[in-house]
């Protein structure tokens, strides 16, 4: 087991160090470095400027000294200055990244009840109709836009309805929303990947035995298949990430929200390479972190993963 | 994002199958072959929006009658007309060529790309396969759509660049996919027969291997697809696609978004369309899927 955490550990550090190394190549493979990108996005602008500019952030140094600064500030969680502002990418991030975790965290944990209730109904409501039905749901979910279905409760609500306000206010109405909106988008690949799993677990000869010793089938249901179909769920936490964020950047510019979402399309609006540079780290270490993290609670809610499959699970499993 | 999510569905169905095919078995052949294809029909008719929008809808798209402004849906106009007095409707149909030329270069991008590093890292060693793998590791860290983003920053924004960022971002889904499904085929009796029996390497990937392959690539293709155009119409949406006046279907509910208090229709209807466009690529993936299945 210890073996086991220390390659994974390992291997998350590789993962974000090579992520920070391709996003620095990327960035040098541009036409131009970050500063006359940022201030020839308007109009072109006087060399002079460019050039003081440049040497004020460190731009003018020899490649190697500016990948080695870069991480090494990274290591101190210094992400560097964001050119359109001037102040600390850190601190930029900082002062919206709250707004946008309340936002994200409830989604996704509303995200999960959601598909929970949404495979448990699938699988033990009365009638082949309404569970076909059912389960034609989540593919629905995927194909909806986030900002159509945003832009759709709008009108209904706030128009139409007028139980919400266009704009946001403290209201209850403009965070559930957005909450809901999100978690829509979000449940929808949670509760097909734990559909599917229920379903090769109900499959299994165990469930016939219990069947026919004369448990429930929501007695089986809850108290075997469940247990038994979870792990891979919690599989995809880890994906979950990558369109959590996308969904709050669309879902923060539909419903008017400050947040995360903003600063990304404000970043990438006036090119702001190091704000945007920096964003992309943190997305990729949020990202592995999580990963890292259901990579070590698999084999706790499963302990055939270790030994049946001799260390990394993931290597087999993708 | 949703592309994991689409795979999942397609093998979802593909568990479902043996309990769906009784029931075909019974139907006449056509009606068997009409339920699993008859997705094409329609998808076949938003391909002929992209390839010929004039012959669907006889108004201008970009110049509107100021007269007809705001008018809802009618039969003169199935989704009504937004603040220029231009047809919706005539927007959508010419809209389909962009997002779906975008979306194209997106699924063609990442089939292309992902598949060779699939098969690379399937057949040409263990440290190949480590460096292919690790190479997916790092794409799968950052979400697609700021890899799209950062394309975006890095040069203009456009269909082009948004295309290649999207693309970019499908690479992981395919390299999986092709990576685990040639190590399956790889094990197999019959593989190890073609071996033994004197069959070159490269024939016996080309006669036994590829043909395995193929089946859940198209498959994926076709569900990345329905991805790309969700995830461009959301880009197109945020202001990262073409500029105004063309039309695209993100950029259409984006400008319909400023007059969601006079004009339903301006978001609702379009929006419409690419939920049933990506719902229709979705139930093509699981057609192919059923139909490639030994």
């Amino acid at each position: 087991m210890g073996g086991y955490v220390a390659k994974r550990i390992g291997q998350a550090l590789l993962v974000i160090w090579l992520a920070y190394t391709l996003v620095f190549l990327a960035v040098q493979a541009l036409p131009n470095d970050p500063v006359t990108i940022f201030l020839n996005s308007d109009s072109a602008a006087d060399p002079a400027t460019i050039a003081q500019m440049k040497e004020y952030y460190g731009y003018d140094q020899p490649l190697v000294i500016q990948y080695f600064t870069q991480l090494l500030g990274l290591l101190r969680g210094d992400l560097g200055y964001s050119l359109s502002s001037g102040s600390d990418v850190t601190t930029r991030i900082g002062e919206v990244v709250g707004s946008t975790l309340v936002l994200a965290g409830s989604a996704f944990a509303a995200a999960v009840v959601l598909a929970l209730a949404l495979t448990a109904a699938a699988t033990l409501a009365r009638g082949a109709k309404l569970r076909s039905a059912l389960l034609n749901l989540p593919p629905l979910m995927v194909s909806i836009p986030v900002f159509w279905l945003g832009l759709v409760l709008l009108q209904l609500l706030a128009v139409q309805l007028g139980v919400m306000s266009l704009f946001p206010d403290d209201s209850f109405m403009s965070l559930a929303v957005p909450i809901f909106v999100l978690a829509v988008h979000l449940s929808a690949p949670i509760a097909q990947v734990l559909i599917k799993s229920v379903q090769e677990v109900n499959a299994q000869p165990f469930i016939d035995v219990l069947r026919a010793k004369g448990a429930s089938e929501s007695w089986i249901f809850y108290r075997h298949t469940l247990k038994n179909a979870a792990p891979a769920a919690l599989s995809i936490a880890g994906i979950t990430i990558g369109t959590l964020l996308a969904g709050s950047v669309i879902t923060e510019t539909v419903f008017a929200r400050a947040g995360l979402g903003q600063l990304i399309l404000q970043s990438v609006t006036v090119q702001d390479i190091p704000l945007v540079q920096g964003l992309v780290l943190l997305t990729a270490v949020v990202f592995t972190a999580v990963n890292l993290v259901v990579d070590l609670v698999h084999p706790q809610l499963d302990p055939r993963i270790i030994t049946a499959r001799a260390g990394s699970p993931r290597a087999l499993s993708a | 994002m949703s592309i994991v999510a689409d795979r999942v569905d397609a093998e979802t169905a593909a568990a479902q199958a043996p309990a769906d095919s009784d029931g075909e078995r019974r139907a006449p052949a056509l009606l068997r072959w009409a339920a699993r294809w008859w997705v094409l029909v329609p998808l076949a008719i938003l391909l002929a929006w992209a390839l010929a929008p004039a012959l669907f809808t006889g108004q201008d798209p970009i110049t509107g009658v100021p007269a007809d402004k705001f008018s809802a849906p009618s039969g003169a106009h199935l989704f009504g007309t937004d603040h220029l007095g231009r047809d919706v409707f005539t927007r959508v149909v010419y809209g389909t060529r962009q997002t779906l030329l975008t979306a194209g270069l997106a699924c063609l991008v990442g089939s292309v790309v992902g598949t060779l590093l699939g098969l690379l890292a399937g057949i040409a060693g263990r440290f190949a396969d480590t460096a292919a793998m690790r190479f997916v590791d790092i794409i799968l860290a950052v979400p697609g759509f700021l890899i799209a983003l950062i394309l975006v920053t890095a040069t203009q924004p456009g269909p082009l660049s948004l295309g290649l960022g999207v693309g970019i971002a499908s690479i992981a889904a395919f390299a999986r996919l092709v990576r685990t499904e040639v190590l399956r085929v790889r094990s197999r009796d019959f593989v190890q027969a073609a071996l033994m029996s004197g069959g070159g390497y490269f024939t016996v990937l080309r006669r036994h291997i590829l043909p395995h392959v193929i089946g859940p690539v198209l498959s994926l293709i076709a569900v990345d697809l329905g991805a790309a155009i969700l995830a461009i119409s959301g880009l197109g949406f945020l202001g990262f696609g073409s500029p105004p006046p063309t039309p695209e279907w993100g950029l259409l509910i984006s400008e319909g978004r400023q007059y969601l208090s006079v004009a339903w229709w301006l978001t609702t209807l379009p929006g419409l369309v690419i939920v049933a466009a990506v719902m229709l690529t979705a139930a093509l993936g699981r057609g192919v899927n059923k139909a490639f299945r030994f």
